[in-house]
């Protein structure tokens, strides 16, 4: 029982987070520069995303396989290289490090 | 759904299954990771439900499961998925204004369908983007929690698949466009700088929020150097 109202409450929670954006900017007109601002900080927040889930396991360095894999399919995406190679690289390159033992 | 399919091509089609394909493997593993730790099966596929965020569930019955307190764990999951605020002002306008479509789309909104649709410059690209990617996810990460919890401890450790290392190369794949504009990639430098440096001493979701001071430093920093001409303005990037 506990965690079915645990449930709900993250459930809300986390739909109110979500839903106040879509609500709110319908409300008030934007200025081109919040717009900007807006945008921005999502493309900032996916980024610290990136680099953390990178390099960061339950507070502590990831190990090497992982980084590796990340890199590889950064630089083929930087390269222009098609999503589904960017993607089986950089999960390839870190599955084949860990069969190799790198950590 | 028609217009969806007459907007997105085979590409963009294709990126996007191949997300959802990884996003349900991880499904499994979550799926299979909760049942074996005790809970019932009823339990990851309710969360996966009504939260519909990978990061927020994994650390809400990480939390559980060590023993933690139930009320700890939505505290953790909601400080992991305050992210949403700002990308619901990000991409608020993808989802429509009928209430049926807002509601709905709001429950979509997770990292990689905002990804995808900040990777769309063309607005009908980018709400065909954002529905198929939320859609598309929404299905397969359900459906993969309940195979997991059936029995797919096969799959029960994803980092064996190179998984882990697969969505970070995704977002930031998605990502490189939007960083081509000089305040954008110097904001997030700046700001995952300081997420990097204080994620081994605080709890999971914050350092990521802390970033959102890249935003502030490199705005500011913007005024003052962008005189009455406007120097921030670069011949190739349009302002």
């Amino acid at each position: 029982m506990t965690l079915v109202v645990a449930t709900l409450v993250l459930g809300a929670g986390t739909f109110a987070f979500r839903f106040a954006g879509p609500v709110l900017r319908a409300r008030v007109k934007l200025s081109e520069r919040a717009e900007k601002l807006m945008v921005t900080s999502a493309v900032v927040l996916l980024g610290a995303l990136v680099l953390t889930q990178t390099f960061i396991a339950d507070q502590e360095f990831a190990g090497f396989a992982r980084p590796a894999g990340v890199l590889v399919g950064g630089v083929l995406a930087w390269r222009k290289a098609p999503f589904i190679v960017v993607v089986l690289a950089a999960a390839g390159t870190a599955a084949g490090l860990r069969l190799l033992g790198v950590p | 759904m028609r217009s969806i399919r007459r907007t997105l091509d085979r590409d963009l089609i294709r990126d996007i299954g191949l997300v959802c394909l990884a996003d349900g493997v991880v499904g499994i593993s979550f799926g299979a990771i909760a049942v074996s730790s005790g809970f019932p099966l009823w339990f990851p596929m309710l969360l996966s439900l009504l939260v519909f965020a990978g990061a927020a569930q994994f650390l809400f019955v990480g939390v559980v499961a060590s023993g933690g307190n139930p009320v700890a764990a939505v505290l953790a999951g909601l400080l992991v998925n305050a992210r949403h605020v700002p990308f619901g002002f990000a991409v608020g306008e993808v989802l429509g204004t009928s209430w049926a479509r807002r509601v709905a789309g709001t429950h979509l909104m997770i990292d990689e369908t905002v990804a995808f649709a900040l990777a769309e410059r063309e607005g009908e690209r980018r709400r065909a983007a954002y529905w198929a990617c939320g859609i598309g996810l929404f299905l397969c990460w359900n459906l993969g929690v309940v195979i997991g919890g059936f029995g797919g401890a096969a799959i029960s450790d994803p980092a064996a698949l190179g998984l882990d290392a697969a969505f970070p190369a995704v977002l930031l794949a998605l990502l490189l466009p939007s960083l081509r504009d000089p305040a954008a990639l110097r904001a997030t430098l700046i700001g995952a700088a300081i997420a990097l440096a204080t994620a081994p001493f605080l709890p999971a979701g914050l350092p990521v929020l802390l970033a959102l001071g890249g935003v502030l430093a490199a705005f500011g920093a913007d005024r003052r150097s962008a005189g009455p001409n406007e120097s921030a303005c670069r011949e190739e990037t349009p302002c």
